[in-house]
């Protein structure tokens, strides 16, 4: 594994897959993030943006989510 | 007496489950350790009589949201013989969790594999039975939407509940250790008893998506669904409205006052005058508000509003609120209450409290009786629907200055994570029951306010004795004239002003009063107010309506929903306020210009 292939989930473009690599964030949301299938090694793929910027929708498995940009920037995610 | 809860991740399809099993007869009752009310109904199961209690739905045992804690209160403070676990199969490689973190803490479960039916749509196949071997709970594929394997289901019921033991509360919170084992149990049991296909993906889903939610039309078009739904209301909810006050009046005509008439004039008076021209009048409007609730259930049942927070989240940020609060909003049309409820999935205080202060502006079906009558009586047909829209747009208004001045108040900087399921629809089944729950809620608020409200209204318009109703000599005659320095720069007149004061116990009462004070009901209520007032000051006083404290119950649950004297009395005074700013601002400018 290059170390460049990791990046943060924000940085990812709409269509881009990746696999969750670590999540930065406090136990709270770590456990809501987890019951939401962000675990480490699991694919994901950012479908789209929302208007204004607003946060992403994203493909986990069967689930799909929406999840701000800033708190995409604390999920890191392999290419 | 056994008592069974039902335990299950957000959109798994437990009030599904919880609607298919207690069928209508649900009431919400308190519980030891818990702050709020539960669901609960009583149903025969295996000759024993069974509480089953629905639970708020959880993403995890050891979250941090208010809905999680309230579970865990729930699980420490009650004796509970059976679990069940509801999970949506199609997601089980997830869901499965707290299945684990309940088998951990030692607590008798059945796992219902709910909506097996888009599991299988999908591609995806669970073998129940290996699943229940290695989770240790029995298992069992059901759907609740549709009935298929639910005769299964329920006699798996049966057999559990008669086969266990009541099992001690859970002591302590100690017992809730994070179980670091579950991540590698899930994946083992998953591998092993389910089988999902490469790709898997709601191709309705994805179609719909791309239009709904495109970057710049998902917005526009979310509004313009929502402008179609009120015009559907409004256009078939009018005649119906019509309908049934025609049949409420002849009803009086023709049966109920030739009945009374051997009655002394007061009493009479009171029955025919108050009670019953005060409860007809509202309940003329109970269709309107079953067809607005089922278009809200359809909406809210199809996924669409977990969308409109994804669409609206980046603008709500910048008001301090964020996509849940804007959802919140939406479910406050239908009624506050459960709207404020609903913040309890908010874990930062700040944007919780804020938006608590400004769900009560959203213009709830209560209100929404209160203009449709009055833009009946004093509006065009065609113009009647627009300016309720307008009401409508004026809720966004009244949130989005509220929120931009008190959001420096209440500071949150939460992470949000929503689930966006796919599309849905409700059954027959669903809307009915629904529609039903809707008459249920009106019979009781009709019993409880209602009846009492119209009543105090006409002891207050026709006494002291002797008095011409209503008129300047009476009470109602002395409070308006009190009140009329404060209400009279908004156009609002004593009779409108008794009708506010009772309006605060319940919106519904407001034209109740009006019926009582004008002493006509139906058609010729409205004529007689179109005589009365114009169409400024009608404006003037549903601004004022939609404004300031939607009822008491709202502020009931503001109370205990917040447990602050100082949020609730703000959230009083606040709303208040601006309704009397707006209202005499319109009416003072609306005079200026000549109208």
């Amino acid at each position: 594994m290059k170390l460049t292939d990791i990046q943060t989930l924000s940085a990812l473009k709409v269509g881009q897959s990746a696999t969750v690599h670590a999540l930065h964030v406090d136990s709270g949301f770590m456990y809501r993030l987890n019951a939401m299938g962000f675990r480490i090694g699991k694919p994901l793929e950012l479908i789209r943006i929302a208007p204004f910027n607003g946060p992403f929708h994203i493909k986990l498995g069967n689930t799909e989510v929406m999840l701000r940009q800033q708190d995409a920037a604390n999920i890191e995610v392999l290419m | 007496m056994k008592r069974i809860a039902l335990i299950g991740m957000p959109n798994a399809g437990k009030s599904t489950l919880f609607n298919r099993m207690s069928g209508a007869s649900a009431k919400v009752a308190n519980w030891p350790g818990v702050t709020v009310d539960l669901m609960s109904a009583k149903l025969l199961l295996a000759g024993n009589i069974a509480e089953i209690i629905d639970l708020p739905g959880i993403y995890d045992l050891h979250g941090f949201s208010d809905d999680e804690q309230v579970v865990r209160h729930f699980l420490c403070n009650n004796t509970v013989d059976l679990i069940l676990i509801v999970a949506n199969a199609s997601q089980i490689d997830r869901q499965l969790t707290l299945a684990l973190q309940l088998k951990a803490l030692g607590l008798p479960a059945v796992l219902l594999l709910n909506m097996a039916d888009e599991a299988k749509k999908l591609g995806i196949s669970i073998n129940a039975d290996l699943l229940a071997k290695e989770l240790g709970y029995p298992s069992v594929l059901l759907s609740a939407k549709y009935g298929q394997g639910y005769s299964d289901a329920y006699q798996l019921i049966e057999t559990e509940l008669q086969k266990n033991h009541a099992v001690p509360t859970v002591s302590l919170e100690e017992n809730f250790a994070v179980d670091q084992d579950v991540e590698k149990k899930l994946e083992h049991i998953i591998d092993h008893s389910v089988d999902f296909p490469i790709q898997t993906s709601h191709s309705l889903t994805q179609k719909l998506d791309r239009v709904l939610l495109h970057p710049w039309l998902g917005l526009p078009l979310f509004f313009g669904f929502m402008y179609l739904m009120f015009e559907a209301v409004y256009t078939l909810g009018a005649p119906l409205q019509d309908g049934v006050a025609w049949i409420l009046d002849h009803l009086r005509e023709l049966v109920l006052a030739p009945l009374l008439s051997f009655l002394p004039p007061l009493l009479n008076s009171f029955l025919l005058n108050g009670v019953y021209d005060g409860i007809a009048t509202v309940a003329s409007f109970v269709p309107v508000i079953i067809l607005f609730f089922l278009f809200m259930a359809i909406i809210e049942d199809s996924g669409y509003l977990s969308r409109s927070a994804f669409l609206m989240d980046a603008l709500m940020t910048k008001m301090g609120l964020d996509g849940r609060s804007f959802v919140m909003l939406l479910m406050g049309f239908g009624c506050n209450v459960p709207a404020l409820m609903g913040t309890r999935t908010m874990r930062s205080r700040g944007l919780r409290l804020l938006t608590m202060l400004v769900i009560p502006f959203s213009l709830c079906s209560a209100r929404l009786q209160v203009f449709v009558f009055m833009t009946t009586a004093l509006f065009a047909p065609e113009q009647a629907p627009l300016v309720i829209f307008s009401l409508y747009v004026m809720t966004f208004v009244v949130v989005l200055l509220t929120s931009l001045l008190f959001k420096g108040q209440f500071n949150s900087s939460e992470p949000f994570a929503l689930e966006l399921p796919p599309y849905r629809f409700p059954t027959m089944r669903q809307m009915i029951l629904r529609g039903w729950h809707e008459v249920r809620h009106f019979l009781h608020r009709a019993t409880k306010f209602i009846t009492i409200g119209v009543v105090l209204v006409w002891f207050l318009t026709n006494m002291p004795y002797g008095v011409e109703p209503a008129s300047a000599a009476s009470w109602s005659g002395w409070i308006g004239e009190f009140m009329s320095p404060i209400l009279s720069p908004a156009g609002i007149n004593p009779e409108l002003t008794i009708a506010l004061i009772f309006g605060f116990v319940a919106k519904e009462i407001v034209i109740g009063a009006l019926a009582v004070i004008y002493g006509v009901e139906g058609t010729a209520l409205m004529q007689g107010i179109a005589q009365e007032i114009d169409w400024v000051q009608a404006y003037s006083f549903m601004l004022f309506t939609l404004i300031y404290t939607p009822c008491l119950s709202t502020i009931a649950t503001i109370r205990a929903e917040a447990k602050s004297a100082w949020f609730t009395a703000l959230s009083l005074i606040w709303p208040m306020t601006l309704a009397w700013i707006i209202s005499a601002s319109f009416y003072q400018i609306a005079r200026y210009l000549g109208y």
